[in-house]
């Protein structure tokens, strides 16, 4: 019989798929998921802006797991079964982190052990209890009120809140095609704050935009934003 | 026949046997130097100290073109750049530095050149002034980017006993680290040579500019550090007390003044042509006694250390490789050059009614205005090298409809005429077309107009101009300012202005913070100090605020501090075709927003200072994260 060699090549990739089987971890299967809320309201965010770190220490280098958060307040991440660390980067977020006790200080403790749900409680400087939209020729308006829930000592001012409209579901600071904003001082009235943002041309056209508020807070990075609503024109 | 090879092996084993085995193996190697030899002979540890010479590191650098033209105050006519105008900003680990293996070898320098008795006491005290220069000019980098980090004097060593936890050192103060830059400086400044003519090695006039740009970093930061109270730690790794900064200030001043007296040598603004444009952009390339460069990144041709900043950026119509043209500065940079008058006004490319403006010339639009801007930037209807550049966007025709094409040169048929005639320029601008001056501009700052300078295979050996006098007199103006001494803010400014043809001295009343922040602006536009500056005055996080610039927005707030500035306009030109009438021939401008600039920049909190790698963090649990990350 004679021998083939081009074929070995074959064989030998063969084998090292094979071999890939073999010698690798089974990859994770915990789905850790949830909302950040506040009295159980999830909150708004900007997309993939504020972020929650996942440590999970004993394996002697540590870094962070990040698992962004979406628009609407979720995030998930997909992990090894095991205990975590859950904290938010000083300083990130439109909200101050809820200290439980002087030895956890904000830090969530958890175990994850299969798929999970877990909530995770915050104070915003400012919660938004309202946000009607209405949709004009070529225009949106909004009606929105405000409710100031951080009063002590960490109480910050607004520095502006903007009304950002887009053509996909993605609307924030980022991703708009028309914004109008009203700065913190001129707001006479937290609970009734109304902007009204013009409309550009949108190619192809398009009925209806995607429109929010959001809420930038004095010498906080990340704004708070209310839920995306559809808006027809 | 084997007795032949007993005979060979007697002999073999008689002459091994004869010589010392020790001494024949054990040869000094050919191909390095040891430690004896090295400190033995001057030339070699000057080679030694060169190469931590070529191994500073800088922010911005005529190495890497884009590294000095970031923060849209230029778009990148490179296809493979598009993406830095679509994204949002900045990460938080961009400009991250760590480098203590590169701290570790000028420690080690120090330690063996203070023992290194061989050496002339004279020659061996400036090598030691001069790495202890290099170890400051590193400290000072790492601190306006990363924040206090660990102060290292001594080169640290491993005792391999398991436990290196002792090698453990945490972060010093933000201040505590500018304090160490100035003290060294002020301790070596003697030790240097106060020669003018000295420009890539440290010299005394290097020190007291180092001294005068780090005191000044630090009074700002100390100062306008209120403004983001988020941006500090609470152990003083980020962030300096309010109450430090008229300390720091008066330390800016006295080491400027000490240079401007004439300590240090003769520095003096360049002023050796007569036309200022080419003047000032002259600093940068002029090596003959050039009285103005304080300390420099050298390069020298056919000596392997050249770069390409010129190939890269050279205007592309009959350039000398087929590349070029990739820094494009952006209209809202070319706005903020006042006019003669010290007014600020937008380029004019409509009149008061709103009807187009129609000039003669092309370069008519941009008359009257600060020679800083033709020195920086290069404009439609000048020339590089003895060649005009050949920037224009198309044909207006006398239905106001525009006929360009989409290729550089690219030929169409005019109305009324039969052969097709050249429609666009040869340098562009066509929108997304790589290469061309895509906003209307090309840079010509820091560009070598010697033959030969952009091509691959010679390149261009001008020099990266660290420290010039021009920043000196303003470091002078702004600590003047700061403590309250306007008139001699406005004394040492007006120097600066007058250079640039801005003839009519700034009154006192007329020094305001925003002035400072301008003037710098414009002096020192792509020369890799304007990151440094939005963040030491806290005004990034303003300028750079996340909101696209709508055209109404380019005119407004000019000479502001705080300008928007998160996204390059561009300003093109267009040939009027309309035979017969009076304005055909002329010129009419229009800017624009190229299709390739979608996203605006938003500087974040987190970007004032940049990341600590998480390998650090881990191998050193001692070292505390900077805030907002």
């Amino acid at each position: 019989m004679k021998i083939r060699f081009q074929y070995s090549y074959f064989l030998a990739l063969a084998v090292l798929f094979v071999s890939c089987a073999e010698d690798n971890y089974t990859e994770p299967k915990a789905n850790l998921s949830g909302r950040v809320v506040y009295n159980g309201e999830p909150l708004g965010f900007e997309f993939n802006q504020v972020a929650l770190q996942l440590w999970q220490p004993g394996f002697g280098k540590l870094a962070a797991i990040n698992a962004p958060i979406d628009q609407e307040g979720n995030f998930s991440s997909i992990l090894f079964n095991g205990d975590y660390k859950l904290v938010f980067p000083k300083g990130r977020g439109p909200f101050r982190t809820i200290v439980q006790d002087a030895s956890k200080k904000d830090t969530v403790f958890v175990t994850v052990n299969g798929t999970q749900q877990l909530d995770i409680s915050v104070e915003p400087y400012y919660l938004i209890k309202s946000a009607t939209f209405s949709g004009g020729e070529k225009k949106v308006s909004v009606t929105a009120a405000l409710e100031k829930i951080i009063k002590d000592v960490d109480a910050k001012e607004i520095e502006n809140v903007t009304l950002y409209i887009n053509q996909g579901q993605f609307v924030s600071r980022a991703t708009n095609i028309g914004s109008k904003s009203i700065g913190g001082a001129e707001i006479a009235n937290l609970t009734s704050i109304n902007l009204t943002v013009d409309v550009p041309t949108i190619l192809p056209t398009q009925s209806y935009v995607y429109a929010r508020i959001g809420v930038k807070i004095k010498n906080v990075e990340d704004m708070l934003f209310s839920a995306v609503e559809k808006v027809s024109l | 026949m084997k007795k032949i090879a007993y005979i060979a092996i007697f002999l073999m084993l008689g002459v091994s046997w004869g010589c010392d085995d020790q001494s024949f193996l054990d040869r000094p190697p050919t191909s390095i130097l040891n430690e004896d030899q090295v400190w033995k002979d001057e030339s070699v540890v000057l080679s030694v100290l060169g190469n931590l010479y070529n191994r500073v590191y800088d922010i911005g650098t005529v190495k890497d073109w884009a590294s000095l033209s970031n923060f849209n105050d230029a778009f990148w006519s490179e296809a493979g750049r598009y993406g830095s105008f679509q994204n949002n900003g900045w990460g938080n680990g961009d400009w991250a530095t760590w480098d203590y293996g590169y701290i570790r070898e000028i420690n080690l320098f120090i330690q063996k050149a203070t023992v290194a008795d061989a050496l002339k006491p004279a020659v061996r005290d400036r090598f030691l002034a001069e790495a202890r220069f290099l170890r400051a000019a590193y400290y000072f980098e790492l601190v306006k980017r990363m924040g206090g980090v660990p102060l290292i004097l001594e080169p640290l060593t491993y005792d391999f006993s398991g436990d290196p936890s002792y090698l453990r050192h945490p972060r010093a103060k933000e201040s505590e680290i500018y304090d160490f830059v100035i003290s060294e400086m002020e301790a070596i400044k003697e030790l240097l040579p106060a020669s003018v003519a000295e420009k890539s090695r440290a010299t005394k006039g290097a020190a007291l500019a180092m001294e005068s740009r780090a005191a000044l970093y630090a009074a700002s930061i100390a100062k306008y550090g209120v403004n983001t109270p988020t941006v500090t730690l609470p152990g003083g790794e980020v962030g300096i007390p309010a109450s430090m900064a008229n300390g720091y200030y008066t330390k800016a001043l006295n080491a400027a003044k000490e240079i401007i007296a004439g300590n240090a040598g003769a520095y003096a603004l360049y002023t050796k042509k007569p036309d200022l444009s080419e003047n000032f952009s002259s600093i940068f390339y002029d090596k003959a006694n050039n009285s103005e460069v304080i300390w420099v990144d050298d390069f020298k041709l056919k000596s392997g250390k050249v770069h390409y900043f010129t190939g890269a950026n050279q205007p592309r119509f009959g350039a000398e490789e087929e590349e070029g043209g990739r820094i494009n500065p952006s209209l809202n940079f070319v706005e903020m050059f006042e006019k003669l008058d010290n007014t600020f006004a937008p380029i004019p490319t409509v009149d008061a009614t709103g009807k187009p403006i129609y000039y003669e010339k092309q370069v008519d639009i941009f008359a009257g205005r600060d020679a800083r801007l033709a020195g920086t930037v290069m404009l439609p209807g000048t020339a590089f090298k003895g060649r005009a550049v050949d920037i224009w966007a198309g044909y207006e025709l006398a239905d106001g409809t525009v006929l360009t094409g989409s290729d550089r040169g690219a030929q169409k048929t005019l109305p009324g005429q039969s052969i097709p005639t050249q429609v666009v320029g040869f340098d562009g601008p066509i929108d997304g077309f790589e290469f061309t001056a895509q906003t209307g501009f090309y840079i010509r700052k820091y560009q070598d107009p010697v033959v030969g300078s952009g091509q691959r295979g010679v390149q261009s050996e001008v020099w990266y101009v660290r420290y010039r006098y021009a920043e000196v007199l303003l470091n002078a103006a702004e600590a003047a300012f700061e403590l309250g001494n306007k008139a001699d803010a406005a004394m040492y400014m007006n120097q600066v202005r007058e250079r640039a043809g801005l003839v009519i001295p700034l009154t006192a009343a007329e020094i305001t913070f925003d002035r400072i922040v301008h003037e710098r602006r414009v002096e020192f536009g792509f020369e890799g100090l304007y990151l440094d500056d939005m963040k030491r005055w806290r005004i990034g996080h303003l300028i750079m605020d996340g909101n696209p610039i709508a055209q109404a927005d380019l005119s407004k707030d000019l000479g502001k501090a705080t300008k928007r500035n998160t996204q390059p306009w561009g300003l093109w030109s267009y040939k009027i075709y309309n035979p017969g009438a009076a304005n055909n021939g002329k010129w009419v401008y229009k800017p624009i927003k190229l299709s390739r600039v979608t996203g605006a920049d938003r500087f974040q909190l987190g970007n004032y200072y940049s990341y600590i790698a998480d390998d650090i963090v881990n191998n050193n649990p001692l070292i505390v994260r900077n805030p907002n990350h």
